[in-house]
Order: structure tokens, then sequence, then C-alpha cells
């Protein structure tokens, strides 16, 4: 943590993007995890895709439960809407919030405590709901508030910090997510965010359950020899199936490429997601060839990162209910209380 | 004491200083406003801050030489260069004599600049800490002949005699009303020693430099009620400094531009105005700009003095041509750059004397280069073997979140420097403009300072590229990339770097095998990469310059117990 606040000056060639904001508009406070968090630099990767997708800070609500990760929404996009939930039940508040004004850009922010341990049944139910939201786990194997004691995610056989080796079996969230409904699946590492960057753009352009697993090491408790969730691990053990471009709009696009195998995935909302290969054979459209990649590549010790699956023709919950196209709250009294011939129709039409 | 050691004097120079260095100021680069009208830091009245509050600093200072060396410098004028050669001189065991044709030392500080701007205690004060390291001041005795002087006793004779002749405008009618047209630094000296109390209602000022925005404020003091500025060239292009014409200009002075005086109009002997030509800027080709006439009428205006201020020009008509110094087509002598050592090995230069009017600043800086010239000449060195300055870079760490050095930026836009009501200054000459900042007003624009001092220093062994500091820093200086030529990689850090003159710091040796660049532009030195960084990778350095000083450290050979030492 800081005492100094960031200085408001500015480099003088900052650009503002199409709603008239700086990237510096969508920061929030200081933050006070640990120097070296890579939570911060998923903040910093958040901020920048909001920035780069021409979002207006105030139709965003953020929501997260309780951990380190979690503190985090208070560190970007200072001008949003935030909900800091109880421990592992910020799915339900998406959920209910998402229902009542379907019109933001909901982005939850968990950890894998909150996530993967007292909020598991939380998460999985949102997932296989479908709730169109960007759910972020801000996966670092440890319980950095209490020190360092190892989490659900942590890989069976792996040290922590006081040298005691892990027994237990990890839960893997991005195949958990996958195998629960989610439309969008991917994994990223806080430490690259040419990657990450782009995969936030994609999930919450995305109109389903998005969800993203980021690897982000905690540099207090598990960053040593022996951990497979330190900045070096992950390095040396990255196996990116694809890297990704995005672009909000067709004219946006900046990149050219000569060659490659490059596909586009098109997108409902005029956005271009393109996807350069890396693996030939990987198609993220194959949901359970996924899950065997990630399953081959955990079983090798390695990190299987990128777009790991994407349904182009994802649903929402909204369209599984069939509920009203507006928000909530912008329902007056005559579309609510619509009369008693109405009343007498449903009635007839139950008798 | 360290403003002091290298400016000599703190208190003239912040309130007279042409501020060399303000435009070199960074802060222009970052201001919120950038591009409207990005002002840096009031360096030159800070200084002026920290010489207005400092305490009693005699004990501080340098002791009059107790034991004597022997040898014996004269210097010829008794102006900023000559009195920066005694200083640094004298403690060392010199017998400096110092000759001048006023009656006090401080030479054109003394005479040519108004008191209005100069309270006449400042240089006492200043030149008093110089007189009080026993210098041998010989008032009242203006060198004739260079001949006679290196005929004496001196092992060395510094010239340090300034630019003193005004440059004249020979046009028609200047002899016929000579009465009324004075020449500018003449003038100014003459109401600085109380000879000239009065000047006529109506005043014309010819020339745009700071000499002329001397005269028309002093005009304005001593009677001049319609005082007018008139210049050849255009009011950008003037070579007065913009907060002098903008201070004049605050006094009611209009500057007319872009006329060229032709002639000065008198009946029976009395001076009644001047004929002015129009001219306008062309530029050739070239780029070089020439002022030709727009061939409108001639205008003509009334006044009853004309002030001559179009420039200062060197003059030694008492160096004999036979005594051996070698002088350039323009009548300069010839001067070394590094050494100011003239063609006759034992005669050093200095000040406006050496290379033309320039400033006081350069002034100190010739002095003190002489200085070290002549002391190694009189231990028989090369003059020519001078040492670097030394420098020191020192961590400012002092806790996870302290620093040593203020690290905090603040946003606001220069503060001004509080004026004295123009209703009481310009009825008395006395009476100083410019008030200085109080300590409040001086702390608030300190708080602007971008730290220039401290040094971001990056290790990349030890850093982690956890992006901490990239994601932390203000400005987006920093970026970690793959490596590739300088001018590729410029324009692909976080924020591309445009300024070419401005080096990008590059290090390499980290684990992915990028590098890390980092573009010193726009830099803050807030030192917020340092604390966010876990590793200890970035750390904040305070960089310290010591410019060489006259001395026993600059020479070849340090004495013998130094050497037994080692």
């Amino acid at each position: 943590m800081t005492y100094l606040a960031k200085p408001r000056l500015h480099h003088p060639t900052l650009p503002v993007n199409k709603v008239g904001y700086t990237r510096r508009d969508y920061e929030g406070k200081v933050s006070t995890l640990c120097a070296g968090c890579g939570h911060d630099s998923i903040s910093a990767a958040i901020i920048q895709a909001c920035w780069e997708l021409n979002i207006e800070p105030h139709r965003v609500a953020k929501l997260s439960g309780i951990g380190c990760s979690s503190k985090t929404p208070d560190y970007f996009l200072g001008n949003s809407h935030g909900f800091n939930s109880v421990h592992g039940r910020m799915p339900s508040v998406a959920t209910g919030a998402n229902l009542a004004n379907r019109d933001l850009v909901y982005l939850g922010v968990s950890g894998d405590g909150d996530s993967a341990s007292i909020g598991i049944g939380q998460f999985a139910h949102v997932m296989r709901r479908g709730v169109n939201m960007t759910y972020i786990v801000e996966n670092n194997g440890v319980y950095g508030l209490t020190k360092g004691q190892f989490s659900a995610t942590a890989d069976q056989g792996s040290k922590s910090k006081r040298g005691v080796v892990n027994s237990d079996s990890p839960i893997d969230m991005a195949s958990l997510a996958l195998l629960l409904g989610a439309t969008f699946v991917a994994r990223s590492f806080s430490g690259d965010k040419q990657q990450l960057v782009p995969l936030i753009m994609a999930a919450i352009a995305h109109p389903g359950a998005s969800f993203i697993d980021v690897i982000s090491p905690c540099v207090a408790f598990n960053n040593h020899p022996g951990s497979t969730k330190s900045y070096d691990y992950v390095r040396d053990h990255n196996d990116a199936v694809n890297r990704l471009d995005f672009w909000p709009s067709r004219d946006a696009i900046t990149v050219d490429y000569a060659q490659g195998d490059v596909i586009d995935v098109p997108q409902h909302d005029g956005s271009i997601m393109r996807l350069r290969k890396t693996h030939p054979e990987y198609d993220p459209t194959d949901r359970l060839k996924a899950m065997d990649m990630i399953g081959q590549h955990q079983a090798k010790g390695e990190v299987l990162t990128g777009l790991l699956y994407l349904n182009p023709d994802a649903e929402d919950l909204h369209a599984h209910l069939n509920t009203v196209n507006v928000s909530l709250n912008q329902l007056t009294a005559r579309e609510l209380c619509p009369g008693s011939d109405v009343l007498e129709k449903i009635n007839a039409s139950l008798r | 004491m360290i403003n002091w050691k290298s400016n000599v004097f703190p208190g003239i120079l912040g309130r007279t200083c042409d501020r060399p260095c303000e435009p070199a100021c960074r802060r222009g680069r970052v201001e919120e406003n950038n591009g409207e009208k990005p002002e840096p830091v009031a360096i030159c009245r800070l200084k002026r801050v920290a010489a207005d509050f400092k305490d009693d600093i005699r004990p501080r200072l340098p002791k009059p030489a107790s034991k004597k060396n022997g040898k014996k410098v004269a210097c010829i004028g008794a102006g900023p260069a000559s009195l920066t050669v005694a200083r640094d001189l004298a403690p060392l065991g010199y017998h400096v004599v110092l000759f001048d044709g006023d009656n006090k030392m401080g030479g054109m500080i003394r005479t040519q600049i108004p008191r209005f701007r100069l309270p006449e205690e400042v240089i006492d004060e200043e030149v008093g800490y110089i007189d009080g390291l026993g210098i041998d001041f010989r008032a009242g005795k203006r060198v004739e002949s260079l001949k006679a002087l290196m005929a004496d006793d001196f092992d060395v004779i510094f010239v340090g005699s300034g630019a003193p002749r005004g440059r004249e405008l020979d046009i028609p009618g200047r002899q016929e009303a000579a009465k009324n047209i004075h020449i500018g630094i003449d003038w100014l000296s003459s109401v600085s020693f109380g000879h000239i109390e009065k000047i006529g209602k109506r005043v014309i000022v010819l020339g745009g430099g700071n000499t002329a925005m001397d005269c028309c404020r002093t005009s304005r003091r001593l009677g001049g009620a319609d005082v007018k500025v008139i210049v050849r060239s255009g009011f950008e292009e003037m070579k007065a400094s913009p907060w002098e014409k903008e201070d004049a200009m605050h006094e009611g002075i209009p500057i007319l531009n872009f006329l060229v005086p032709k002639e000065f109009t008198h009946t029976n002997g009395k001076l009644t105005g001047v004929v002015f030509e129009k001219v306008k800027a062309v530029y050739d080709d070239k780029g070089r700009r020439n002022l030709v006439p727009t061939g409108e009428p001639d205008p003509h205006y009334e006044c009853d003095d004309v002030l001559v201020a179009v420039g200062q020009e060197n003059s030694f008509p008492w160096i004999e041509r036979d005594v051996g110094m070698e002088f350039d087509k323009w009548e300069m002598p010839v001067v070394d750059k590094a050494t100011m050592q003239s063609s006759i090995p034992k005669i050093f230069f200095g000040g406006d004397a050496a290379f033309g009017p320039k400033n006081i600043i350069w002034a100190v800086a010739h002095g003190h280069d002489a200085a070290i010239s002549i002391d190694k000449f009189c231990n028989g060195e090369d003059v020519r073997n001078r040492p670097a300055p030394t420098v020191n870079l020192m961590s400012q760490k002092m806790g996870i979140h302290e620093w040593s050095y203020d690290n905090e930026i603040a946003p606001d836009e220069r503060y001004k420097v509080p004026h004295t009501d123009t209703k009481i200054s310009l009825k008395n000459i006395k009476v100083e403009v410019e008030l200085g900042f109080d300590v409040g007003l001086g702390f608030k624009e300190a708080q602007r300072c971008l730290n220039c001092d401290v040094q971001t220093v990056f290790a990349a062994k030890q850093c982690i590229e956890c992006d901490a500091c990239v994601d932390i820093c203000p400005m987006d200086c920093i970026t970690f990339a793959e490596d590739g030529d300088e001018k590729e990689l410029r324009a692909r850090l976080n924020a591309p770097a445009k300024l070419a003159t401005q080096d990008i710091y590059v290090a390499n040796g980290l684990r992915t095998g990028r590098i890390m660049a980092k573009d010193e532009d726009v830099c803050l030195h807030c030192g917020l990469c340092a604390e966010r960084c876990p590793t200890g990778a970035w750390d904040m350095q305070k960089f310290y310059l010591e410019l060489t000083q006259a001395g026993p450290a600059c020479r070849d050979r340090h004495d013998g117990l130094a050497r037994k030492a080692a």
C-alpha cells in the first residue's frame, strides 16, 4: 500500500475514448494490497478493457465478496456502482441485480477462497443459469488475508511458504465453469496483460455467463519455489492455446495479419473478435475437447491459457425466463397494472 | 550554502537573473492545461526565497586564509566575474586585488540594475561576504594601461571589466539634440549614483532588451508620465525577458514594434521627437529575417527625452595592442572557452569582457572556471587538464513509504510573485517592486517541482515482472516489452516517447528476456514505482552534482599527506 495518492497529473498524450474519458478516469482509489500483488495488475487490465470498450463508468455494476480479490473493486472504476457482499454470496446479488436491471454491465470479481470454497455453490448456480455477467476469479491458491493457508485451488503437491505440501486435490475453476454451462470460459495470467485485456473485453461483450480464471500470484505468501502459482512457475508452464484480439467495432481494427491461422468470431453486437491460433488443432467452440485439453495440461503441471471455450449462440437468464425487455425501473404503473380487463383474461385462461 | 557556493549571489540573482534554467524545467511538460501556457517552476524566485529567509550564514562562510600562499592576482573590474574569482581564490591564500573605477564593489550589479528591482542592501550583503574574505579592493582606481599592470608584480591578471559601452545610434539629429538623448546604461548608472533625478514628461526608449526595460521603468519613477518603448523588431523577438516586458507594461508603458528610428527632430537644440520608418518582417528561403519598409508614411512620435538602449559593446582602449595579446576581427580578445585563458598565459578573462554581453550567471560561471585555471596556473600545471564535476547518487529510502525527499507533486499552476502596488512603487525609485514569495507561497510553488534531482534506479536482477510499477505510474513512463531498435521501441511504449532529445532508460537482464524501458520525459519522480515494487528493484536515488571549484582537489598533484595515507 502507499500513503501517497496517485498524482492527478498525467501524460500529455493520454488519449480520450469515444465517450470522452481518459484511461485515468476509470481508475479507483489507490490500492491497499501488498506491493506487487497480481490483483492490482488485473485491476489495471479491467481499467484498460473498460476504457477501450468505451463503456460509460456509470453503466457498470461491480460486485464482489470477501477477500483480497474482493477488495479490488475499490481500486478500479471509481465512478461505477459497487456491491461488496457477504462472503461467497456475490453471485446471488449479481443474479438479483441483473434481473432487476438488465441494462448494466455486470462485473463480478472474486477469489479462489470466495468462489471455490465458501461460495462454490453460488458459483455453480450463477454459471448454470447463464446470468449475463463477467465473472473474474483472481486465483492465487492461498488465503492471503489469513497468512497463506492453501485454498481449494492449490495444486496437489505444491509447497506452502512454510514448506508444507498440499495433499488435497485441487478444484479447477475453468473446468468447473465448463461443466456447469458457462458460455465463455478463459484462463489468463495477471503478468500478461496483452493476453488478459482482450479476454476481459470479449467477456464483457459476451451476452451470457462469461468466466475468466486469472492466475494471480500472491507475492506475500505464494511466490516461492515449490509454488505452482508464482510468477516464475506460471511463466515457465504457461501454454496459450490462442491469442485473442478484440475490437469494439470493425472500424477500430488496428492490426493486420499477413497470414497464419486466424479465425474471426462473429459477435451479435458488431464487435470483432479475432483468434490467432497457437495450437492449430484447438477448437474453442468444442466444449468437451476443451475440458479434455485442460485436464491433460493439468496432469503435466502446465497451465493452459487463452480463450478456452466460446458458445457463439449463447443465451442468458433473461432469455430463458422470457422477461420483459427493459430494466424493471423503467416500468410504469401502466405496464405493471394493465387493468381489470387483462386480469379477467388471465383468469379466464387459467379456468 | 549550496545556493551560495555555486551561484555566489543568490539574493541578487534571485531577483535579476535571466533564468536560463527555467526554459529547461520539465514542469511545463506535465501541466494539466498543457498547450495553453505551461509554466516552469519559478526556480529563480525560489532561490530568492532561500536567500531571503536564511539564518545568519556568516559562521558557515569560508574564513580569510590564515596563511597566504604568496601569489598575487589582479582583477580588473569589481563586477560579478571578478568577485567570483576573488571568492574562489582568496580562501586558498591568494592575495586578490580588485581594481574598479567606482568606489564600491559590484560593477553593473550596482550601477545598472535599478533599485526597484534590486535594493542596495542585498548587494551590500552579498558583496560584503566576499569582501570579508580579505580582498584588497582598490576603490576608484580604474586600470588605464594593461602594460603598466603587467609590469607590476602580479602573478596573474583577470579581466572582468564587462561591456561598459552603450551602443550609439547615429542618425540625423543625434548631435544637435544631444542634450536630451542619453545612452541607456550610462544614464542608468548616473541615476543609480544619484547624479540624475529627473527626466522629461514624455520619454521614448529605443531598444528591446532588458536595459530598455530598466530604462523605461526608471523613467516612470523620475517624472516620465508618458513613457514608450519603441523597437525595431517584432514584440515576440525582443531580447528582453518576457517577465520584464510584462512588468513594464504593467506600469503603463506601451511597447510599439516594427518601427526603425530614422531621425531625431529638434528645434533650437531641443529635442522634439523621433521619426520612425514602419517595417515588416520578411523571411527569406533560409529562414533569415529581414525588416523591409512597408511603404506607409513615417510616423513621428513627440517626446522630451530619448534613452538609447540598443545594445552594449566591449571596449578595451586600455589594452595596448603591442602587449602581445591576440584580438579577433571584431576587436575582441581571443579567449579559450573552457579555461578562460587569453593568448598571454597569465591573463584570463571572464564575464561580458570575455565573449561579449551575456548575463550575471554567465559571469559567475566564467569566474569559477577562471579561478580553477588561475589556481592550476599558479601551481605550474596545465590549465586544460581539468577534473570533471563529481556526481553522487544516494538512496532516499527511509522506510516502506518514507523518502528523505518530498515526493508529493502539486497539480497547481505557477504562483505569481506579489508586487507592490504601482501607485506606491512608481513614486519612489527605491521601493522594490517584486516582494518575493513568502514562506507559504514559496513552499506551494516548490511543491510543483518534479524532483529532477531524484533518479529512478532499476535493478533488473531483482525484478519479478509483476507490472506493479507499470500500473501505478501516473505518467505511463514504464514499459516492459520485447527489445528493438530505439526508434521502433520509442513508438510502442505505453505512452510513445516522442521527445527524441530525452534519452529513454532501458535495462535488460530480466528473467523473461524482455527489457524495461522508461521514458524520462514526463516522470514526476513521485516514487510510486518504488513504493509499489515488492522486491526493491526500483529505488529513488538523489543525484548530487558537485561542480568543480578551484582548490587542491583540482590539481594534478594532491598534497603529500593524501599520498602518504594511500
